[in-house]
């Protein structure tokens, strides 16, 4: 077991790194502030490979894995979570295309979400709830060879600034009576196709969420992702790989940004004519911090690397990974506030926006109690 | 019509680290050992610009570096970047050389790997800051050589238009080619280095020459070849002090006048 990351993801941790110092963090508060998603940086990102770093080389992807997509995301989240969960929903996107579209559908839609040119987004959850999957409302019949749909999505990522959106809609039951869900490709204008209510968040307020709207939205049959019923499994797959793996890194990310800046105030905050670093329960303090960081890193990397050695049919690593790091980023951030004393509830400084950006993870790609479950789930069948 | 470029790159200490650079007190020479290095700044600038003169007249970059073993970190960040070559010449005999020397090896490098229409470096270096392996290195490969330069265009292979920085403007010189041009830090911005890229760079040429693959004169190379020896240095000790004042405001103020007085403070 190697616990180091290779020389070249380590060069691709660097240039990441190099590019949000440059164009992120200058910017993350501004954005967080003014609530607003920074769709220009689409074509920068797309340039050092982010957009479609996973996709297959042949559609503009750069063809690596979802350990190096979670470096990237890691280091978007270091300064902005906000920015990382709108390139995460674009990559929710790419995967379902990669992991459903044809050769047609790849080359029209993968590769200007690959090249930074189209903005990628995936709509599942409903007023009714996210992880209800089966309580799907939102409809498609198939009429005189078109596909006419129907329905609200809510608590969308990218809803207002995505071109290409993949919907999940329910088109009939499937043998045992269950609502059968299929995937669609909807672009931005299509008639009857538009965003309603844009949220204002608590977290994660470089990203756009809201409605999105499907009133007769009318699709060819080419605009059908993958088989009919197999919406279901073209979402799962996205959300608990690129949802969760995504949410995993970020939150390492957030947890990194609460440990160095606790221990930068730490070394430069005189109290008593010391540095309270000088003091026993302020290194408690960091200490949890570290030890935070540390685990989360391990988790989140460990699953993702496991799903690029092959192993990806079992999604509980992402769902393990995902419900510690929003868990552990949330008492991060409440520690170092409490570490600065007066200072951390002053917003220049970023600790606050980490701990609003952890809460609202909780509920992204499925709360905690759902993390549970799956982990529950795989466990009494794994280690009966 | 293409032109054979050639960018010289030198790793300098991470300036986030500068508090662990230490003076070696017997050479007085940077101890950078173990300390993270960056590609130097304006030598990053020189990269972009031959990529961009190679973007548009075609030819071929290639890096060349004289530094440890560990520079070719730093080499594979310029492939990563774009470069089509690298070359790094490493040999204890190299170490501890002064700028006199630095050029003169970087010349057999260069002399080594081809011919060059081009050479471009950066300015100054981060941490030896002196400016002066560009020029030395245009004495050397009897090439035309400019430094100060904020601007390059190339129109066709044969010479370049540069403005080089003068205290209150530019002065534009036309320079024919072959020619060793010093780029100054700031005066493009650096692409960054790209996933594709760096996938792309494992498959070009990373070669290491060491003393033995080069045609050099011994006696000019390293400690031994480099006529500038540092003289004493010292470290600034810096030392602070408190004393408590007590009296009346008045007086407090008259106490901390002569204070500074005695402490060399004209008042």
């Amino acid at each position: 077991m190697d616990f180091k990351f290779t020389e070249d993801q380590e060069m691709l941790r660097a240039a990441f790194k190099e590019f949000v110092d440059a164009e992120v963090a200058p910017h993350a508060a501004e954005w967080d502030e003014e609530d607003r998603c920074p769709v220009e940086l689409w074509p920068k990102m797309a340039e050092l490979g982010i957009n479609g770093l996973f996709a297959p080389e042949q559609y503009g992807g750069v063809g690596l894995g979802q350990v190096e997509r979670m470096i990237a995301m890691e280091e978007i989240a270091r300064h902005s979570a906000g920015l990382a969960i709108a390139m995460f929903t674009h990559h929710l996107a790419v995967k379902a295309f990669d992991f459903a579209g044809t050769d047609e559908q790849n080359k029209k839609y993968l590769i200007p979400l690959c090249d930074g040119s189209k903005i990628g987004g995936v709509a599942v959850t409903e007023p009714g709830g996210g992880s209800d999957m089966m309580g799907h409302k939102t409809t498609a019949e198939l009429k005189d060879g078109k596909w006419i749909l129907n329905g609200r999505k809510c608590f969308i990522t990218n809803s207002h600034t995505a071109d290409i959106t993949v919907v999940t809609a329910r088109t009939g039951e499937d043998a045992k009576g269950r609502p059968q869900l299929s995937a669609f490709i909807v672009e931005k204008g299509t008639p009857g196709f538009a965003p309603g209510r844009k949220e204002n968040k608590l977290g994660l307020r470089g990203s756009t969420t809201g409605d999105l709207i499907l009133d007769n939205v009318e699709l060819t049959e080419d605009k059908l992702l993958g088989k009919i019923g197999q919406g279901g499994a073209i979402a799962m797959n996205a959300i608990g790989v690129c949802g969760r793996g995504s949410i995993a890194a970020m939150t390492t990310g957030i947890l990194r940004g609460c440990l160095e800046d606790s221990v930068k105030f730490a070394q430069e905050r005189i109290v008593y004519g010391k540095p309270i670093a000088k003091l026993q329960a302020i290194q408690f303090h960091i200490a949890e911090n570290r030890i935070d960081y540390e685990a989360q890193k391990l988790l989140a990397y460990r699953a993702a690397s496991i799903y690029d050695a092959g192993e990806t049919k079992n999604l509980t690593n992402f769902s393990i990974a995902k419900h510690h790091g929003t868990e552990a980023a949330c008492r991060a951030a409440k520690r170092t506030i409490e570490l600065m004393g007066g200072y951390g509830v002053i917003n220049e400084y970023a600790v606050g926006r980490y701990l609003r950006d952890s809460l609202a993870l909780i509920s992204a790609g499925g709360t905690s109690e759902i993390q549970r479950i799956i982990v529950a789930g795989d466990t009494l069948s794994q280690w009966s | 019509m293409s032109l054979n470029i050639a960018v010289c790159m030198k790793p300098v200490p991470d300036p986030d680290k500068y508090n662990l650079l230490k003076i070696d007190p017997v050479t007085k020479r940077l101890v950078r050992e173990g300390i993270p290095t960056i590609i130097n700044p304006s030598d990053k600038n020189a990269l972009e610009a031959a990529l961009k003169i190679k973007e548009k007249l075609g030819g071929k970059v290639v890096v060349i570096s004289m530094a440890p073993p560990n520079g070719v970190d730093k080499l594979k960040e310029c492939l990563a970047m774009g470069a089509d070559e690298a070359y790094l010449l490493s040999d204890m005999a190299f170490g501890g050389a002064d700028t006199w020397a630095t050029s003169y090896t970087l010349m057999k490098g260069l002399e080594k790997i081809g011919q060059f229409d081009l050479v471009l470096a950066g300015h100054d270096s981060a941490d030896g800051a002196t400016s002066h392996v560009p020029s030395q290195l245009g004495e050397w490969m009897d090439y035309t050589h400019i430094a100060g330069v904020q601007n390059i265009e190339v129109e066709d292979a044969t010479k370049a238009i540069v403005k080089r920085r003068i205290e209150n403007g530019y002065i534009e010189y036309e320079v024919g080619f072959p020619a060793v041009i010093a780029v100054e830090r700031g005066s493009n911005v650096p692409r960054f280095i790209s996933a594709m890229g760096i996938i792309k760079a494992k498959n070009k040429p990373l070669v290491v020459y060491g003393l033995n693959d080069l045609d050099v004169d011994k006696e000019k190379l390293g400690l031994v070849g480099s006529p500038t020896q540092p003289g004493e240095m010292y470290t600034m000790e810096l030392k602070r002090e408190s004393t408590q004042i007590e009296g009346e405001p008045e007086e407090i103020a008259v106490k901390t006048i002569e204070i500074l007085r005695k402490a060399g403070i004209n008042l």
